[in-house]
């Protein structure tokens, strides 16, 4: 802790108190930064005056690198920007690059896409209920919600191989097709999940102390989230009807029923709740989409994008040249430039790709929600007290490898 | 569709522009269905101010704001990119604006959208563009000590030697045990 | 073996200083949580009810001054090497590090500018775990090869 520079001094005819503003610095580690994070805090007794926030700590130089790969071997990194979530990250930089190639993906593909994403917003959500909890001091909440995130990993390890990172998702489809053990198991994990969510409820919804601690926190009227260019959950808690799945519908979700959860007040507990809310929309849409799933290629029949399948690459010497330059090469996407705006548990994830006609992105730029959310802090923390702060940060719903790259 | 509905605005659009600021040069581009409107950079800002205000455009929402390096493949070196979206309208739009080496400088929105106090900072530390206009022009993503812009096209993926150089302890005074001081007070 | 024979109450146990005091260190470790990126996940889900590591005697504590080992979960950069370095420094005697992942262990797939090429350069480690992100399993089996470590060290004579 260090005294600011000017000391206030309130002059009094008879007493003269002295008041001082503080610089108190929280991070880089700190347990509930949720990353490195830091915040170097202005503060007057227990108001918070200003909070600035300093990011970097985590810059991996991931557009710098997607410029010296190929456009398959970018996905790789996509993967790690927000490592809670990286099949949404991945389904976004895919249909960036397919809008891009002007390519459209197999009807069955775009199912298993909606339902792999929703499943990853499940499992997003419930991390973020379980820090959120566990920073504001409900412990209990985070054991709970770890043992359902653990079915979804279970079952994304079913799928992809991997539990986090899962790079899953093509340029043109899918890698993998869900087995009838996967469908199964997600429909019985879809029918159990409502009544655990309600379980999560029950341990904190109407508790005083999380009412205390959230309702009122980091009110933002709709007009000034717009502004500070907030997006998902965190713009909703303000009651702006924004949704990208609505507004620019992608992969299937025109195609099944489902609503958006919007707040009133816009603070910390309307963001929650809408929270909570879209898992059971999340949990709706799985169940349509499973009812639905089409028969049919996952992956688009394009051998300039796609390597032909192996029987094919064994036996007909054009496959196997098309594998080749598809290897050596990567996908030869032609001139232009295009912004895509996917949303991802945290907000608008958009992918702002140029390409030369060569087979790697002239310029990636990623706009990570995490990181607008992070520049609007000092805003949200105004008037807020310093055990606020912890609310505050879970409530945007940050990540810091997406905010910082 | 967002780029369908703006089809339909389109030509509002350009008219209310040229309305407000008669002396506005453009260019069109069009890319995958998407609109950009290429502008000179004593424009800029009033271009997005009049782009957040119009009835037909209502940008109200800054999604991207980012620099891009064309090193030897234009006139001028770096492009400043604005990505714009309407909430209420369902629309985007792209705004773009050339910024030579000689005069690496661009006007800061910041004051029309909040949002891109941070998105100016990172352009100023990826691409080493100077915001005028800026309220706290710092770097942000790498150390306040770095040397060089990382994203600009002759930087080396690899670094340049400040790897090698990074160090907690001073050459002569490195040992095995490996205790060192910390120098920067400023992480 | 007659020296001792007769001579105390029953219930004795006799060991040696360096078991005891290594089956004490090693039964109760406690790290720093020190999550970076993505491994960090993994390390929150090890802890939680699912794979249970308190029942090793792992206690995840937010102060590296209660501490005794560091997980160094996930990438390390430049602007946050001091840190690491910072909180190691902090950190009482005995400590031991884990290095966990590859991007910790080695820079992993993030060669870059602004990335540290394996935290060895900035602490001294112990454990190395390869994955990206290593599985829940792998860390534990990492830490019981710590206690291994742990396990061999002396202290009367060295």
């Amino acid at each position: 802790m260090k005294p600011a520079s000017e000391p206030v001094i309130q002059s009094d005819e008879e007493v003269s108190v002295e008041t001082r503003e503080m610089k108190i610095n929280m991070g880089p580690q700190h347990p509930s930064t949720h990353g490195v994070l830091r915040l170097v805090l202005d503060v007057d007794g227990e108001k918070v005056m200003k909070a600035e926030s300093r990011v970097g700590y985590l810059h991996r130089g991931i557009e710098k690198l997607a410029e010296h790969g190929t456009y398959q071997q970018a996905i790789t990194h996509i993967d790690r920007l927000d490592y809670i979530s990286a099949i949404t990250n991945e389904f976004a930089y895919c249909r960036t690059v397919e809008k891009l190639l002007g390519i459209t993906v197999p009807e069955r593909a775009e199912y298993i896409r909606t339902i792999v994403a929703e499943m990853q917003r499940i499992s997003s959500h419930l991390l973020w209920l379980a820090t959120h909890a566990l920073d504001i001091g409900a412990m209990t909440v985070f054991l709970y919600t770890f043992r359902e995130r653990e079915t979804i990993m279970d079952l994304f390890e079913e799928l992809t191989g991997a539990r986090l990172n899962n790079n899953y998702m093509r340029i043109g489809g899918v890698s993998k097709d869900l087995s009838p053990f996967f469908i199964e198991t997600l429909y019985k994990f879809c029918e159990e999940f409502p009544p655990h969510i309600e379980e999560y409820d029950t341990l904190i919804r109407e508790n005083r102390i999380w009412y205390g601690r959230t309702k009122g926190v980091a009110v933002i009227s709709a007009e000034e989230a717009v502004n500070w260019g907030l997006s998902g959950p965190t713009l909703r808690g303000s009651g702006v009807n924004w949704d990208v799945r609505k507004a620019e519908p992608y992969g299937v979700y025109d195609k099944v029923d489902w609503m958006v959860p919007l707040g009133e007040k816009g603070d910390v507990y309307d963001r929650y709740w809408i929270r909570v809310e879209e898992l059971h929309q999340s949990n709706r849409i799985i169940q349509q989409c499973l009812d639905q799933l089409p028969d049919g290629p996952i992956l688009v029949d394009h051998p300039k994008v796609v390597a032909p399948p192996k029987e094919k690459m064994n036996t007909e010497i054009e496959s196997l040249i098309h594998q080749f330059k598809l290897v050596s090469e990567g996908i030869q996407v032609p001139q232009g430039e295009v912004y895509c705006a996917t949303e991802v548990p945290k907000g608008e994830l958009g992918f702002y790709a140029i390409s030369d006609g060569r087979g790697r992105p002239y310029r990636l730029k990623i706009r990570a929600p995490s990181f607008v959310h992070l520049g609007a802090f000092n805003r949200l923390a105004r008037d807020a007290y310093v055990a606020d702060i912890i609310a505050i940060i879970g409530t945007i719903d940050i990540v810091l490898g997406e905010s910082d790259r | 569709m967002a780029d369908i509905t703006l089809r339909q605005n389109e030509e509002a659009i350009l008219e209310g522009l040229k309305d407000r600021l008669p002396d506005l040069a453009y260019t069109l581009e069009r890319s995958c269905d998407q609109l950009a409107l290429l502008v000179d950079k004593k424009d800029i800002v009033n271009v997005c101010a009049t782009l957040k205000d119009l009835p037909a455009a209502k940008f109200d929402y800054l999604a991207d704001l980012c620099g891009v390096d064309y090193l030897g493949k234009g006139e001028t070196r770096y492009q400043v990119v604005y990505n714009l979206y309407s909430i209420p309208l369902n629309h985007r739009l792209r705004v773009k604006t050339n910024v030579g080496e000689d005069d690496c400088t661009v006007d800061s929105v910041s004051e029309i959208w909040k949002t891109a106090n941070w998105h100016e900072r990172e352009l100023y530390d990826m691409f080493g563009i100077n915001v005028v206009g800026h309220p706290d022009l710092r770097r942000i993503l790498m150390p306040e000590n770095w040397e060089g812009h990382p994203l600009r096209k002759d930087y080396p993926l690899k670094g340049k030697g400040q790897r090698e150089d990074f160090s907690f302890v001073p050459e002569n005074e490195r040992q095995p045990t490996r205790k060192p001081e910390i120098e920067s007070e400023d992480w | 073996m007659g020296l001792i024979e007769q001579r105390f109450e029953d219930n004795f146990v006799t060991t040696t200083v360096d078991s005891l005091i290594n089956w004490a260190r090693k039964s109760s470790i406690w790290p720093v949580t020190f999550g970076l990126a993505c491994c960090a996940i993994e390390m929150m889900t090890t802890g939680s009810a699912h794979y249970d590591l308190d029942r090793m005697g792992v206690i995840f504590r937010a102060s590296p001054r209660q501490s005794d080992l560091l997980i160094v979960a996930g990438t390390l950069t430049w602007k946050m090497a001091s840190v690491l370095r910072r909180v190691y420094d902090q950190m009482p005697e005995p400590k031991y590090v884990i290095s966990m992942g590859s991007c910790a262990s080695c820079g992993g797939i993030f060669d870059t500018y602004s990335v540290v090429q394996g935290v060895d350069q900035v602490v001294p480690v112990d454990v190395y775990i390869p994955g990206c992100p290593p599985r829940p399993e792998a860390l534990m089996y990492g830490i019981v090869k710590l206690q291994e470590k742990i396990a061999k060290q002396k202290y009367i004579r060295k």
